[in-house]
């Protein structure tokens, strides 16, 4: 259930997140999903990649600063009150989440949210029980 | 009788080339005596530039009677080897060169030193005496990162590990992922190289999944930069090595005027080739054993390029008592700065070293840094630039702005002086030579 996201330290200036995604494109290694939460002097790039291994030791060996967190991502239909629905759930098996973003996936008409627990493991067991539909990381990757 | 003194200390396992480090005290003393009047008459014969300065105050080497007579003696500075450049202050035909060197000279010309035979065979010599201090003998396996080539560093420390009849991993600086895998691969049991490169090699280990504190390492040689103690306890909890302080100018020799030995207090100066002085960098006058001031070398021995009184720049002080290991030469302290490091900002005074204790502080962290000055309205204004390590990174932005504010805290906290604190991507400060380049000064006055 876990899925592997790569998060890259890059400094808040013109060409600083070009580079590393270059490499990754170069490598053949496919970016799914994209965040950048940023501040005024630097930013966390998050992404969701086909080859979670390859691609942190690919940005590894060329002096990024790269960390690998577990993250779940849950599948809900793309229609208005999707989101609220799954985030209701989430206020009411009180599990705090430290981090958020949503994607969406057009061909199959849902979106995609990616969530970032303290604790995954604890985050799995609550959201299973409350009947949460959370996907594989083959389910998140396919058609890729 | 050079015997019978070690014998005294009841040392027993004492590398050959290490006899001259316990040299009866009043031997020691004429020797340097000796060597110094040799010297002197030699850069009085072959060199203009000292010749002229020796007219200037009226004196010849026959003046100098005693050890304390050196301080006639006019200073020699970094600035007279640029304006001499590149063989001004050559005390040999090119002939009897074997060797030239030159450092990287960031700006401008760069100051360029020459060796005889004689001059390669002391240099060797002393470095071997430098490992044999830090308990490396024949059968351990050396790694030197230092760079080979122009700079000193590498060569240096090469002829000494050979010399010791260590086995030599002639690396060079750079390429971390190949130092670690033939580090690993050889069972290498000590490493020579910068201190901060060592840092980098730790963590870039830690992310290649080796442990340093797993591999046969014992011993680490670190030099060719100022670094403090709370930097060597960092280095030995996450390597599980023993760190000796190794000093040395290209000006005098390159590595190997002064080592630690085991009792890791102070660096022991090998006083039979480099003569020692602790002046009031201001005045000039020298200074007791025991007060801190700028330290200031005479080689005794040089052939190729004597050097008389060469201003350091380094502060530190001569340690009055004489060291347990029985060593009778002489130590100085630990460098942690030097008189041309002090940064004056906003009036107030600032040194790199404070930078770098004030980063350590902050639990796990000894980045790479880079200081920053430049005039903003009239105002000098300090930026603190900090390499972000895969330790210190993290994917959340609050945890990221909590280590921003940490770093911000300690600075204000030791430096007295508001300065402003950006994290950057690794490996974005430049590197020169595996030493870290401080400082940047756009300031213009």
């Amino acid at each position: 259930m876990k899925i592997h996201q790569i998060s890259l330290f890059a400094e808040n200036k013109p060409g600083h997140i070009a580079a590393p995604i270059r490499l990754l494109e170069k490598e053949g290694i496919d970016i799914r999903a994209l965040y950048l939460a940023d501040t005024e002097q630097y930013g966390i790039v998050r992404m969701i990649v086909s080859d979670w291994q390859k691609a942190a030791r690919i940005l590894g060996d060329r002096g990024f600063v790269v960390k690998v967190t577990e993250v779940l991502a849950v599948e809900v239909i793309d229609h208005p009150g999707g989101l609220a629905d799954v985030l209701e759930a989430l206020d009411q098996i009180r599990i705090n989440i430290e981090y958020m973003y949503a994607f969406p996936d057009v061909r199959a008409g849902k979106a995609i949210l990616i969530f970032r627990f303290a604790d995954p493991d604890e985050a799995i067991a609550r959201l299973q029980t409350a009947g949460v539909n959370l996907l594989t990381s083959d389910e998140l990757l396919k058609d890729q | 009788m050079k015997m019978n003194s070690i014998l005294e200390t009841g040392i027993t396992d004492c590398h050959p080339a290490s006899l001259p480090d316990y040299t009866p005290v009043p031997e020691l003393r004429d020797l340097q005596l000796q060597r110094l009047r040799t010297v002197v008459t030699r850069a009085w014969q072959q060199v203009k530039l000292f010749r002229s300065r020796m007219d200037e105050r009226g004196i010849e080497p026959k003046d100098i009677c005693s050890l304390e007579d050196i301080a006639k003696l006019p200073f020699t500075v970094k600035s007279d080897l640029r304006d001499t450049y590149p063989f001004g202050l050559f005390a040999s035909p090119m002939k009897d060169v074997v060797r030239l060197h030159a450092s990287s000279g960031t700006t401008g010309k760069p100051i360029v030193v020459a060796y005889t035979q004689e001059d390669v065979d002391v240099w060797t010599s002393v470095v071997v005496r430098c490992f044999a201090g830090c308990g490396l003998h024949r059968g351990d396996i050396v790694q030197i990162a230092y760079g080979y080539g122009l700079f000193t560093g590498g060569l240096g420390a090469h002829y000494g590990a050979e010399g010791l009849g260590a086995t030599v991993v002639p690396t060079s600086g750079g390429h971390a992922d190949r130092q670690i895998m033939l580090m690993k691969d050889f069972g290498v049991t000590a490493m020579c190289c910068t201190p901060t490169y060592f840092l980098h090699l730790i963590d870039r280990a830690a992310e290649l999944g080796v442990d340093m504190k797993d591999l046969p390492l014992r011993a680490g040689v670190f030099g060719a930069e100022p670094w403090t103690e709370s930097m060597r306890r960092h280095i030995e909890t996450l390597s599980s090595i023993e760190a000796f302080d190794i000093y040395g100018l290209s000006e005098i020799i390159g590595p190997g005027v002064g080592c630690e030995c085991r009792r890791h207090q102070g660096l022991h100066i090998f006083e039979d080739h480099f003569y020692p002085e602790i002046i009031d960098p201001d005045s000039g006058e020298p200074l007791p054993d025991g007060s801190e001031g700028e330290l200031v070398l005479t080689t005794l021995s040089k052939q190729a390029m004597p050097m008389i009184r060469y201003r350091t720049r380094d502060i530190t002080m001569i340690l009055p008592d004489r060291c347990e290991c029985g060593r009778t030469l002489r130590r100085i302290g630990r460098i942690g700065r030097r008189s041309d490091d002090m940064l004056i900002i906003r009036g107030v005074n600032v040194f790199p070293s404070q930078v770098e204790s004030a980063l350590l502080q902050i639990e796990g962290t000894l980045p790479h840094y880079q200081i920053q000055l430049t005039r903003e309205q009239g105002l000098d204004q300090m930026e603190v630039q900090v390499e972000v390590t895969p330790r210190m990174f993290n994917d959340k932005i609050g945890a990221l702005q909590e280590l921003h504010q940490k770093l911000q805290g300690a600075l204000d906290r030791v430096l007295g002086i508001r300065v402003r604190v950006s994290l950057v991507e690794a490996n974005s400060i430049e590197r020169s030579e595996g030493k870290a380049k401080r400082v940047i000064d756009r300031r213009t006055s």
